[in-house]
């Protein structure tokens, strides 16, 4: 861990531990967890379905309640930082209604928090400038692409200006090319927002393209088999994939990914 | 095009049928006011012909098949017969200038659609509250869903009467009563559809909500009422028809004198077949052109909406 002064912790977990109570009996999702993301932390989760990545970005989001062991968000427990509006969640799919627009759509977190019609206006139209949505905003959901529709919703989490963006497989569901393109588009945004970004996916090149630092992950039980600091610039090009150390780097998750697999491959 | 050939063809069809029907079910009638007219029968006597096969006798009788469709009160009256009567009751009434004569179909035909309207109001809105209590409360999910599910078992031909008579004592008449079966018949589809609606969102979306601190309240209005406005309109469609039925019905017992129900229960006394099939024809007529104003209405919010995609 880094002894930098400067550096503050925004997730703080300790010995987490969450069981689910299923027909098949207990399910231990997540054995042991400690990790810390710090202020401005670009950290991706990956491993194998399972592996419970997806279950504790929800135990972050409060949308999940452990079992056992600590967490904090902002120094708060998960569900005070959820009241506090402390994060945004983006989807694997983006959820937009059918019959808002994309404006709408964007806003509609301002609406139930109660922001004027004035702010609402102002910062929709800085959303959309980050993510490269504007003149959009009069468009249905199903006028637009999947792509441009998981922006829009990457937008509705940027809205009200949660210091925390928690993003579960957002680029799933689409193809490789819209997916390099979006990647690089997050990078910027992340960039110019300076937000902590905690990142589910299964895919190992955009886990090293974007993170600062790679979880990984193994199932049964869930828990982290390896932490890895990326060395690559905060400047990234999409051909830096090439570099030798993208390429080592990958190399070392999926190292990590094979030996957490253990004998069940 | 080739579609409305085939609704053509499936239409003549159904006539042509009906018009074959009109021979056996009307024959021996024929026969009988043939024979006291002087014409020659086979076989002589109403007695003896009681018992045979109404096809034998066509076939042994074929000059008399253009009178079973003729007759002033068939048991079964042919195509035109209904469709003559309708438009002496409805279009040849206008034209006279007596739209609302007691004898124009327009004006039964107003009577019930009035009540209809009426109970379906009333059955919608109370629909709509029993679902979003429903949807919102496990309490009412248990207590209240049986009972509306047990509602619709009863006949309402048995319910009917009653309804009416404790009204009465109580003071109600008129409209009311009629209203009030009605939305006892459309209110039901109304909850099944909406609870459904209420409860379309996935997880995904409920999270989402969570995740922004939303009340419920405020999670019903910006999600869950917009998603189920399209089983909203499916369940408006079928609570119509099902209004329009409990009026008809709400006519029967009392003894009605106006409204399509009263021309049903008028026509079996005197024995008006051809007043009972064109009331039966209006009614279908009506009912058929609110479901299809429904339809239009729900294709102009849907796209309003933007869900018409």
């Amino acid at each position: 861990m880094t002894t930098e002064t400067t550096t503050q912790a925004v997730i703080e977990a300790r010995n987490l531990d969450l069981v689910f109570q299923t027909n098949d009996g207990p399910v231990q999702a997540l054995r042991d967890v400690n990790l810390t993301i710090n202020k401005g932390d670009f950290v991706s989760f990956i491993g194998p379905s399972g592996c419970g990545k997806t279950t504790f970005l929800r135990v972050m989001a409060a949308l999940e309640q452990p079992t056992g062991g600590e967490i904090t968000v902002n120094g708060m427990s998960p569900d005070e930082a959820r009241r506090q509006r402390a994060y945004g969640y983006v989807f694997q799919a983006s959820g937009l209604y059918p019959w808002r627009n994309i404006a709408r759509n964007i806003t509609l977190p301002l609406e139930i928090m109660g922001y004027s019609k004035a702010e609402q206006k102002k910062r929709l139209n800085e959303v959309l400038e980050l993510v490269e949505l504007s003149g959009f905003e009069g468009k249905y959901p199903w006028q637009l692409s999947g792509g441009m529709q998981q922006r829009a919703s990457i937008a509705r989490a940027l809205a009200f200006e949660a210091d925390i963006l928690l993003m579960d497989e957002p680029f799933g569901a689409l193809d490789e090319i819209v997916r390099d393109h979006l990647n690089e588009q997050l990078l910027k945004l992340w960039a110019r927002t300076n937000k902590t970004i905690a990142f589910v996916t299964h895919s190992i090149p955009e886990a090293v393209y974007l993170s600062t630092r790679i979880v990984v992950m193994s199932p049964r039980p869930g828990r982290i088999t390896d932490v890895i600091e990326s060395p690559l610039p905060k400047e990234r090009p999409l051909d830096i994939r090439d570099s030798p150390e993208f390429i080592e780097i990958a190399h070392r998750v999926r190292e990590g990914l094979r030996a957490g697999h253990g004998d069940d491959v | 095009m080739k579609t409305m050939v085939a609704v053509l063809t499936v239409l003549t069809v159904i006539i042509a049928f009906w018009y074959a029907a009109c021979l056996p079910m009307n024959i021996k009638g024929v026969l009988t006011q043939a024979e006291r007219a002087g014409a020659e029968v086979v076989p002589v006597g109403a007695k003896e012909r009681r018992d045979l096969g109404a096809i034998g006798l066509v076939l042994g009788n074929q000059f008399a098949i253009a009178a079973t469709w003729s007759q002033d009160r068939p048991r079964l009256p042919a195509p035109h017969q209904v469709a003559v009567e309708l438009w002496k009751t409805t279009g040849a009434m206008v034209l006279k200038g007596k739209p609302m004569s007691k004898r124009s179909l327009i004006f039964h035909g107003w009577v019930t659609l009035s009540a209809t309207l009426l109970g379906f109001a009333m059955g919608t809105g109370l629909g709509i509250l029993l679902a979003v209590g429903i949807v919102h409360s496990k309490v009412m999910d248990m207590s209240v869903m049986p009972w509306a599910i047990v509602s619709q078992t009863i006949p309402i031909i048995a319910l009917a009467p009653m309804i009416i008579v404790v009204l009465y004592s109580v003071g109600v008449q008129g409209i009311l009563p009629k209203a009030i079966i009605s939305a006892y018949l459309s209110f039901f589809p109304v909850v099944v559809g909406m609870v459904k609606g209420l409860r379309s969102p996935d997880a995904m979306q409920l999270d989402l909500l969570r995740t922004y601190n939303a009340s419920a309240n405020q999670g019903f209005w910006a999600l869950r009422l917009p998603a189920s406005m399209p089983y909203l309109f499916t369940s408006l469609k079928i609570g119509i028809a099902a209004s329009l039925v409990g009026a008809i019905v709400g006519e029967l017992p009392t003894g009605a004198v106006a409204g399509l129900g009263a021309r049903l229960l008028g026509g079996s006394y005197y024995g008006q077949t051809v007043q009972i099939w064109s009331a039966l024809f209006a009614a279908a007529i009506l009912a058929a052109c609110l479901v299809a104003l429904l339809g239009v209405i729900e294709r102009v919010v849907l796209k309003r909406m933007g869900m018409s995609a």
